[in-house]
């Protein structure tokens, strides 16, 4: 870890102004993610602007019927409210699946969302990596990458993202809050939030530099059947091989969204179309262009057992 | 003391202290944080400076050159040792690499430097500033492109052969002819390797982590050339070794030199994770091929194990056939052990090397014999049972209970409810199957001394080297003690680790916990004698109980028998040749039960249930986590566990516990454990043999074959993980 310089701030905007001023900051809040890429000087900040103190803890209703989850919820209050459990299930489960319990008391939604890959050569400095080091190469494609992306790759990286909470808010079409340095605000809906890796995997989200999480919306609850299925190498503490996060209404119509396939939670709006005429039909509209190594070939297959069992268990 | 006939009434058959599911004496020291391991000595080595390891970013080549001025001038920095300023060292004969690269590079993250700081984060942002220059060569990292290359090891038994193997098994009526593959494993204990070294006067002292605390002063002496009396080991308690801890590692080394460049203050260092994968050993990768033919009625006519694996040149193999040697009957046998050189960290010995891989393709080999001839597994296993030794007919077993394991174990798992028909249980989305293998492992047995004094308070001391490397030595060496001298558990202190004590057996190869007591039972027989002696009783007749001494109707107690300046005695046991004479093994048998998601190929295991025979058990309770936690490693490699090689690089890509996975606690069920009631007198006085690594060997196979059961799909590749097995699956 290489030293760095520490404020808390308090206020929103003025964090902004204090990432902005200071080049190579960093927002912390729960650091479970950070904290350990700082420790193996794969992030280097030289300044952390804490944000724990901005009071951005509180879930709200919003005027539109939907919730507002404070950027600093933490994962475990956020899984546990009542509302959440009984109107956006689907969030509840994909949060408790994630991590272990004493990481969940620490994480945040913002930060939850700002995850980054787990790609085991993103993770060793010896090694190339372009979203570590932009354009020292890709050691994932050609290495070891059985748990890489399927979906909307790129010559340049193959990484995926982690986050469980953040496939099930893709499928409940959440919006991303942010303010800026200049004190102005923006909702990002969470389809635009993260980007694919493209020629600059570096780049991860569309937040402007210096540009703050305030908080995620949920928009007004659409009903259904909330299922958060995650396939996974061992019972608890791994991270998805796939995930499949599902609202399904009555008739067999909704919404599928998934994780452990792309650089960002993946969701085909056109895809959800043939949902009544299976899992079958459902998976290849999901999955068509993907790019398979021999290793995560799998997930396809994998893809499509997993939508058919989510579909079993809504009929059940 | 020399054990060399079989052992008759002793006072261990008392039976009051021994044999009794007494907690661990050190448990309360542990969960409050009171023990004190190897990095946390600030109460004998205060001041510590803080070293960290650079490892080479190279699997294979040269050092070009080192620039360590910017790591010399980091805030905290007080020294960069390297080869170019090491001095001259040694290698130790039981290291195969180096434990400082320069200027050639052996394997991936070996130690190229340690910067020793104020602090631990100076130190490893030091390291991170040292610019080393590497001529890269290439390496051989895959072991299936170099099992052509394979060559016989030079020493061991690579090569066995009994009757006419290949005539026999062509002639078989029922065949089985399968290839396995294992992959390497990483040890992955709590505590990482670990040191505190400080120099005084040209001694060292080190308070390390470690098995075998003789082997330690050892190999420091070669590595340092330094006489073994300028060297003091201490490693009193130790988070977990599994073999990775059986040698001095870099770790050690490291902070001798990192200490020694900075005038001897004490310096402390801990690998960091991804270094236990790729700096220390692992259990090598095996291939491995299994032929048996067996008649109509089940008996097996002839059996062959093959194994291929890699190591460094100078290493050794992974010698997966032991098992195949001793486990069943059949004339006509043999096997063939094979070592290819490969580039990668060193490969050595992890918790039952040779039978915890070779019983994985073994015991699935016998499922699928059993398939074949319709016949119940457990039955087959009956049937091939041997009270000899099948490559020496004239061997006898010293004790052998595999059929009573095998029964009582599926009698308590309820195997009569296995319906042998893959695919046809479910439980929801569940498929669910069930599957058994033995358990076979070698019981070995090693010298070992130990000192026993009682001073005038009748308290007992016992010192020995032996380590508790979490397995419960603390507590059955003072169950042991407390037996032989007649006192209660609190009147007994127990002193280990420390190589100014008594050498002893040390902890590996499951031979600590029978041969150590064994050594303590012999220094407690040398003082009762000395206490008789001194008294004037006759020792025939004498009696430790109650904290006292009797002989006919005299009665002395301990307290007053020592007397003021206290008695002591130190003996130690050394084995003759009853290992050669009979064969020593321990032996179970495992049930499982498992699901596997229809859907997604997901397998989690339901329910475990194991009996094992191991002669007697000191300490059932100590006993019992032995045995859960070698099933729970099992459920590893049976499942998840795999060190993945990235053979452009010559390393370990998955080098931490997020990526490396081994069971978390949602992935073990409820696990059973009997043990049969057995005494084994020809194996050493404490009539016990070892337990340490017995319920790991054949559970894999087990799981695997439970699998096989749940969903029809075999799976010959270890790990079971869902890729491997969704395609096959309906």
């Amino acid at each position: 870890m290489k030293a760095f310089t520490y404020e808390r701030a308090t206020s929103a905007r003025e964090a902004a102004s204090a990432a902005i001023r200071t080049p190579g900051a960093k927002f912390i809040a729960g650091g479970t993610n950070l904290l350990d890429l700082m420790k193996l000087q794969i992030e280097t900040p030289q300044h952390l602007i804490d944000v724990n103190g901005l009071g951005l803890d509180k879930i709200t209703p919003t005027s539109e019927g939907g919730l507002r989850v404070g950027a600093l919820v933490r994962n475990t209050d956020l899984a546990a409210d009542v509302r959440v459990r009984k109107d956006y299930g689907v969030l509840s489960r994909a949060l408790v699946s994630g991590a272990s319990g004493q990481l969940r008391n620490k994480a945040t939604t913002a930060g939850n969302l700002l995850q980054r890959t787990r790609c085991p050569y993103f993770y060793d400095t010896t090694k190339p990596c372009n979203k570590r080091q932009p354009g020292s190469g890709c050691a994932a494609i050609g290495g070891f990458n059985r748990n890489l992306a399927v979906m909307g790759t790129s010559e340049a990286c193959i990484a995926t993202h982690p986050s469980d909470m953040a496939v099930a808010m893709r499928v409940l079409d959440a919006t991303v809050e942010t303010v800026n340095a200049a004190g102005q605000t923006r909702a990002i809906p969470i389809a635009d939030f993260h980007r694919l890796p493209g020629a600059t995997p570096n780049i991860e989200t569309s937040l402007a530099p210096g540009e703050l999480i305030t908080a995620v919306t949920l928009p007004k609850p659409i009903g259904g059947t909330h299922i958060y299925q995650k396939v996974r190498d061992r019972a608890s503490y791994a991270f998805a091989l796939i995930s499949v996060a599902a609202v399904i209404q009555p008739g067999g119509r909704g919404r599928l969204a998934f994780g452990g396939l792309a650089h960002k939670p993946w969701r085909v709006e056109a895809a959800e179309a043939q949902m009544p005429n299976g899992a079958k039909a459902t998976a290849s509209a999901v999955l068509a262009g993907a790019r398979t190594t021999s290793q995560n070939a799998f997930k396809l297959p994998l893809v499509e057992r997993t939508i058919g069992a989510v579909f079993e268990e809504a009929k059940a | 003391m020399k054990f060399d006939t079989p052992a008759t009434a002793n006072p261990t058959d008392r039976m009051k202290v021994l044999g009794q599911p007494h907690d661990r004496v050190d448990g309360k020291l542990k969960t409050t944080g009171t023990a004190h391991y190897a990095y946390e000595r600030n109460d004998a080595a205060p001041n510590a400076a803080y070293g960290y390891i650079l490892g080479s970013a190279i699997a294979k080549g040269r050092i070009e050159s080192i620039d360590d001025a910017d790591a010399k001038a980091a805030p905290g920095v007080l020294a960069v040792v390297t080869y170019q300023n090491a001095g001259k060292l040694g290698k130790a004969k039981n290291h195969t690499a180096r434990m400082l690269a320069g200027p050639d590079v052996q394997h991936y993250d070996q130690a190229v430097a340690v910067v020793v700081a104020e602090t631990f984060e100076q130190a490893r942002a030091g390291a991170k500033l040292l610019r080393v220059n590497y001529a890269r060569t290439a390496g051989r990292f895959d072991l299936a492109a170099s099992q052509a290359s394979a060559t016989k090891p030079k020493s061991g038994n690579p090569d066995t052969a009994v009757g006419d193997f290949a005539g026999a098994f062509a002639k078989a009526a029922v065949k089985v002819d399968e290839r396995y593959t294992t992959p390497d494993q990483s040890h992955m204990m709590m505590e990482p390797h670990s040191t505190t070294a400080a120099w005084k006067d040209g001694k060292l002292t080190l308070w390390t982590s470690n098995q075998m605390i003789a082997w330690a002063v050892g190999d420091m002496s070669e590595t340092l050339l330094l006489p073994k009396e300028s060297i003091h080991v201490m490693s009193p308690y130790v988070g977990g070794g599994f073999g990775s801890k059986l040698w001095v590692r870099s770790d050690a080394v490291m902070a001798a030199l990192g200490s020694r460049a900075i005038g001897g203050r004490p310096v402390k260092l801990a690998l960091a994770r991804p270094q236990v994968m790729n700096n220390t050993t692992h259990r090598p990768a095996t291939i491995q091929r299994l032929r048996i033919g067996a008649q109509k009625d089940g008996k097996i006519t002839a059996i062959a194990h093959e194994s291929w694996s890699g190591d460094l040149p100078g290493g050794g193999p992974e010698t997966a056939p032991n098992a195949t040697r001793l486990l069943y009957a059949g004339a006509n046998r043999m096997t063939a052990t094979r070592l290819a050189v490969l580039d990668l960290p060193e490969g050595n010995a992890m918790r039952a090397p040779g039978e915890a891989v070779g019983l994985l393709a073994l015991e699935a080999a016998m499922d699928d014999l059993a398939e074949k001839l319709q016949m119940d597994p457990v039955q087959l296993r009956i049937i091939n049972d041997t009270q000899v030794d099948p490559e020496k007919p004239s061997r006898q077993f010293s004790q052998r209970d595999l059929v009573g394991c095998l029964k009582t174990g599926a009698e308590r798992f309820g195997w009569n409810k296995r319906n042998a028909v893959p695919g046809q249980v479910r439980d929801g989305r569940w498929l669910v199957g069930m599957g058994m293998a033995s358990a076979f492992r070698d019981n070995v047995t090693m010298k070992s001394g130990a000192r026993v004094g009682i001073d005038k308070k009748g308290v007992v001391t016992v010192a020995t080297d032996m380590t508790d490397i979490g397995t419960g030595s603390y507590t059955i060496i003072a169950q042991t003690a407390a037996e032989m001298m007649g006192v209660p558990m609190d009147k007994v202190i127990v002193l280990l680790g420390d190589s100014s004590f008594p050498a002893s057996s040390g902890s590996g190869g499951q031979w600590g916990g029978n041969s150590s007591t064994a050594g303590v039972y012999a220094a407690c027989m040398a003082l009762r004698d000395t206490v008789a002696r001194k008294l004037g009783f006759n020792s025939t007749d004498v009696v430790f109980e109650d904290g006292k001494v009797k002989s006919g109707n005299r009665s002395v107690s301990l307290s007053e028998a020592a007397g003021d300046a206290g008695l002591s005695a130190e003996d130690s046991i050394e084995f003759g040749d009853l290992t050669k004479t009979y064969a020593q093994a321990t032996f179970g048998a495992h049930f499982v039960e498992v699901g596997v998601d229809s859907a997604t190929g997901e397998i989690r295991v339901r329910r475990m249930s194991g009996a094992f025979a191991a002669g007697r058990i000191l300490n059932p309770k100590s006993a019992r986590s032995q045995v859960i936690g070698a099933m729970t490693m099992g459920v590893g490699a049976a499942l998840m566990e795999g060190a993945i090689v990235d053979t452009r690089f010559g390393y370990f890509v998955n080098h931490d516990l997020a990526e490396y996975h081994v069971p978390a606690h949602a992935d073990i069920p409820m696990q059973d454990v009997f043990f049969m009631d057995e005494l084994d007198e020809k194996s050493s006085p404490m009539k016990a043999k070892g337990i340490g690594e017995l319920g790991l060997c054949g559970v894999g196979a087990a799981i695997a074959n439970a699998v096989y059961n749940a969903c029809g799909v075999r799976v010959r590749e270890y790990p079971l993980t869902l890729d491997k097995v969704i395609g096959r699956m309906a």
